[in-house]
């Protein structure tokens, strides 16, 4: 395997080792990550650095938020008013984009390594009370971070004055209970608070009005494990080994028909090709026929609210203005890979199937929308559609773009519209067939299982 | 009111209290424990929660029915949920719930008449490079296999021959 530096993974994977293998649960420990210099980064801070100069470290290390949006962290830090009062930090840890699965792993192998990255957040945004939002299907990643949150209380780091300083931080675990909608930062306030999770409207941004109406930011999981590494090794350091505007490294997880799925935390500048070819072994499913593996059709480089990439533009960086400049984006890092027996229409169809379910109903364009759009695909699927709809489709996803409170329409609405412009003539080559014309095709390649397909056309 | 939270709920309960600012707060991690210790979330139940947290029952009921975790229905001993999002896809999901719904008899959506299994589809668990992936009740079970199904069903059911208790025996 490859080797580059890691960062993120140092503690609880193998040193060096893009790829991540975990092995030991114990790593989870407090005595274990103290063994490792945890907890020194976080005093050493208080007691060298001001809140302000946290800020500017952080700012100038180009941190870019992990969880999707990727907004700069130092800047988002710096819109909280330094007025005294009560504020908060939320960990966003309801990971729930298709594509994405590292914060998981996060929480269950280097639980401290977040509370000591919520420790310095605080300490720098003027907040006494984390909380940390864990979906709620999580029920053993919960266990582990509750545990790791008495631990720090027993040991003096939570709940007391910490490294003699005249600032405490106090830290709940909360969880959802199955709502993608909820990773919505002002959703997740939202459910915090005991309600449903309807995305609020902005501005007020959460920074100025948040939970409790008081102002909060709103961080991901790897975004605040990351904020030790940059006060440790120095934005400096941090910058360089990412690209000019996005700092650092960044846990990329691949799913999809490569050969070593899985976690790996690579250097901003790595290229989705390498990625997936380098990295993940490049395709992983092998025809059965020919024997020889099915070469790559399309792959989703940021989560599946990202617009697709075919197999010739993957030269492009996995950072986040390289992506945006090639019209993709790069989301949670969610690289989500499709090789060449996968219909683009059915693909699209699981995510609209997805993207509908999920949509908290608030806004007209985004409950309608995403609900017609999936009844579309289906229509594609069960040989009903016609040339026209194409463009209907591609239409009313346009209108879906920018009309609502929060982004959940467009993240359906945009990666649609992509699958229409990038593999237009698989949508064609759908119209006037009885049934979708990969069926036989997917029976033929039916991963190993014995069992007839499942009727997927009304999906 | 007849119905009311064990002992070690109660407890709980203020742990979770003392957690949370607001009563509010409280509603979801409340209705979760409810719902293992009821089995599902009837209208008495939910109104036990309110009473319990000082909230009306509609704002209960509001929170209960947005979040899919909580059951309204009741569900079998086994609630077997798999996902069925993109990388699941890819890797023989809908294979896999092909294969359950023939070796439960029934459909997505459905429960046994034993009331030992649901089967659910649902959406992304955020296990994507252990795909397929499927949650037994607060189990997760990754890179499934046949082989790894049949073994997982045949556990399931001697674990409950040996009477691993039925969602605290409410159902």
């Amino acid at each position: 395997m490859t080797t580059v530096e890691n960062l993120v993974l140092r503690r609880f994977s193998q040193p060096g080792q893009a790829r991540m293998e975990v092995s030991d649960p114990q790593n989870a420990l407090l005595e274990n990550y103290r063994r490792k210099g945890g907890y020194e980064t976080a005093q050493k801070v208080l007691a060298e650095f001001t809140p302000q100069q946290i800020i500017d470290e952080v700012r100038d290390s180009k941190l870019r938020g992990r969880g999707g949006a990727g907004f700069a962290t130092g800047v988002k830090w710096g819109f909280v008013p330094k007025d005294g009062q009560q504020h908060y930090l939320v960990i966003n840890a309801d990971e729930g984009e298709p594509g994405t699965f590292k914060d998981r792993y996060i929480i269950e192998y280097d639980p401290h390594a977040i509370i000591e990255g919520a420790m310095i957040t605080c300490y720098a945004i003027g907040a006494t009370k984390a909380y940390i939002y864990i979906r709620g299907e999580f029920y053993h990643q919960k266990a582990i971070m509750q545990r790791a949150v008495d631990e720090a209380y027993e040991a003096g780091l939570l709940g007391a004055p910490l490294f003699g300083k005249d600032f405490k931080l106090d830290f709940t675990v909360t969880t959802g209970a199955g709502a993608y909608i909820c990773g919505e930062e002002s959703a997740m306030l939202e459910s915090i608070e005991g309600k449903r999770g309807e995305p609020r409207l902005k501005p007020p941004f959460p920074a100025i009005v948040g939970l409790h109406n008081k102002p909060t930011i709103i961080n991901n999981v790897e975004t605040i494990a990351t904020v030790p590494v940059i006060m440790e090794i120095g934005a400096e350091r941090y910058l360089a080994m990412g690209t000019e505007d996005s700092g650092g490294t960044r846990l990329v997880t691949i799913s999809g028909h490569v050969k070593h799925p899985g976690v790996y935390e690579l250097p901003m500048k790595t290229t989705v090709r390498e990625a997936v070819y380098d990295f993940a072994g490049g395709p992983g499913r092998t025809d059965p026929v020919t024997g020889e593996l099915i070469p790559i059709k399309a792959v989703i480089p940021g989560g599946s609210s990202a617009p697709v990439l075919t197999p010739d533009e993957l030269d492009v960086a996995l950072c986040f203005t390289a992506l945006q400049e090639a019209g993709s984006m790069a989301g949670s890092g969610g690289v989500i890979v499709m090789d060449k027996g996968t219909c683009i229409v059915r693909a699209a169809q699981n995510l609209m199937h997805f993207y509908s379910h999920e949509s908290c109903g608030q806004c007209t364009p985004c409950r309608e929308g995403t609900n017609f759009l999936h009844k579309m695909m289906q229509k594609f699927e069960t040989g009903r559609a016609t040339m026209a709809d194409i463009d209907l489709t591609y239409t009313v996803a346009g209108n879906m773009i920018g009309t609502t409170i929060c982004a959940l329409s467009d993240a359906a609405a945009i990666p649609m519209r992509s699958y229409i412009e990038k593999f237009r003539e698989e949508f064609e080559h759908h119209v006037g067939q009885p049934l979708c014309p990969f069926d036989e095709r997917e029976r033929q390649l039916n991963n190993g299982w014995p069992a007839p397909p499942y009727d997927l056309h009304q999906e | 009111m007849s119905l009311q939270f064990s002992a070690q709920s109660q407890r709980e309960i203020e742990a979770i209290r003392k957690r949370h600012e607001t009563a509010r707060s409280c509603i979801m991690p409340v209705l979760l424990m409810a719902q293992k210790e009821f089995g599902y979330l009837t209208d008495e139940v939910m109104e036990l929660v309110g009473d319990t947290l000082g909230i009306s029952i509609q704002e209960i009921y509001e929170v209960a029915t947005f979040y899919t975790m909580y059951n309204t229905e009741p569900v079998g001993t086994y609630h077997i949920q798999v996902c069925g999002n993109l990388s699941c896809y890819l890797k023989g999901a809908f294979n896999m719930i092909a294969m359950l719904e023939q070796e439960l008899g029934i459909r997505v959506g459905e429960t046994t008449e034993d009331r030992m299994f649901t089967l659910s589809r649902v959406e992304c668990l955020g296990s994507c490079g252990t795909a397929p992936v499927l949650q037994v009740n607060e189990e997760y079970h990754e890179n499934m296999t046949p082989e790894k199904l049949t073994a997982l069903l045949k556990e399931l059911r001697s674990q409950a021959e040996q009477g691993y208790p039925r969602n605290g025996g409410k159902v």
